[in-house]
């Protein structure tokens, strides 16, 4: 270090940040939270891997509230808007987000889906996630609730293996129940491994095929969103923002 | 692998900052990390040398581990690793103390 010459040798500082990394996300995800809540929309992040039976799950529900509410989807995939796809042949309006190489999606991306969906005039919006057990319990994305579709065939350690999401999970869904008699899987052991990485524990065992739970399933929905609507109710209007 | 993106926020944040003070270079960026956090604190570490540039192509990153820590919102009591996040004596979940940080907490820079 240079002490003699005056030239102007650099000094070292440090400057306490404290700052979450994601700060930028976590404002976006606000916006949209804002959003949803003052349109009266339940947003839905529904997580899980690859395979668990997310869109079917989605299928089921939309067969189940047909006529009854309004549903719309955004679904996150890798390649392909296969998802959509299918969500749109059950009747649910739905933009696809093309991730490419991102294992996840984030606030940013499902706000500028919402151009492509007529969100404000769903009582659902459901955000499928990229199907992935890790990543996207990072990232909020504005949405009310969290629910992580788990399907039998993964094994009952898969939510000591991934803790993080289980403990973001509002609700888990133990998909493909029909499979039950074929497999060497416990519920009551799935649900002993989600008591020790999720505090509130609640899981709904559900099969979209035979329909058992999905019932179950939309009344634990139909509270979450009597809770929103309430809520703009007691609110008292809805903010204007220049959004589809 | 959502380890890249979180190195591309936090090196925004921190350029961001070093330009507002004026530094001609940043030495090391001080994160802590908890373990529910959902961070590989290796893959972080490895991204960060593979992506930093600029005024930060010569900043170490120094991460500090925290573990988690759930407790009984009632009678604070401590619950062990593995345990079933219910209080036993209460009946109330769990709550987490410690474990979820992800935070940018310090910036060390040169400044003329």
């Amino acid at each position: 270090m240079c002490d003699s010459c005056g030239c102007g040798d650099p000094h070292k500082v440090s400057l306490d940040v404290q700052e979450r990394i994601l700060s930028v996300n976590d404002r976006a995800a606000r916006h949209n939270r804002e959003h949803f809540a003052a349109a009266g929309v339940l947003a839905v992040n529904l997580m899980g891997s690859p395979g668990a039976g997310k869109t079917a799950v989605l299928e089921a529900t939309a067969r189940q509230l047909a006529g009854r509410r309004r549903l719309g989807a955004i679904a996150g995939d890798l390649e392909t808007d296969r998802d959509a796809q299918r969500l749109r042949a059950a009747g649910v309006p739905a933009a696809a987000i093309t991730t490419g190489s991102a294992c996840h999606l984030d606030a940013e991306m499902v706000h500028a889906a919402l151009d492509r969906v007529a969100w404000r005039e769903l009582d659902y919006l459901f955000v499928e996630n990229v199907g992935n057990l890790v990543c996207p319990a990072v990232y909020d994305l504005g949405q009310a609730v969290n629910v992580v579709a788990l399907s039998l065939t993964e094994g009952e350690d898969k939510p000591l293996k991934y803790p993080v999401m289980f403990r973001k999970a509002d609700l888990v869904l133990l998909t493909k129940l029909d499979l039950l008699p074929h497999l060497d899987v416990q519920v009551e052991a799935v649900r002993d491994a989600l008591a020790r990485v999720m505090p509130d524990l609640a899981l709904t065992p559900v099969s979209a095929r035979s329909g058992a739970g999905v019932a179950e399933w939309i009344a634990w929905l139909e509270a979450r969103r009597a809770g929103v609507v309430r809520g703009v109710a007691a609110h008292g209007h809805v903010h204007a923002h220049p959004h589809a | 692998m959502h380890e890249y993106s979180l190195v591309a926020a936090l090196t925004r944040k921190a350029e961001e900052e070093a330009r507002a003070h004026h530094a001609t270079a940043v030495t090391c960026l001080r994160v802590k990390l908890g373990a529910l956090a959902g961070v590989e604190p290796e893959l972080l570490a490895s991204a960060f040398t593979l992506c930093r540039e600029g005024l930060l192509a010569g900043a170490a990153l120094e991460i500090r581990n925290v573990a988690a820590a759930w407790a009984c919102p009632r009678c604070e009591a401590a619950f062990p690793t593995g345990a079933v996040l219910r209080c036993a004596a209460c009946g109330l979940p769990a709550r987490l103390v410690s474990g979820d940080e992800l935070l940018l907490e310090q910036i060390e820079m040169e400044v003329p």
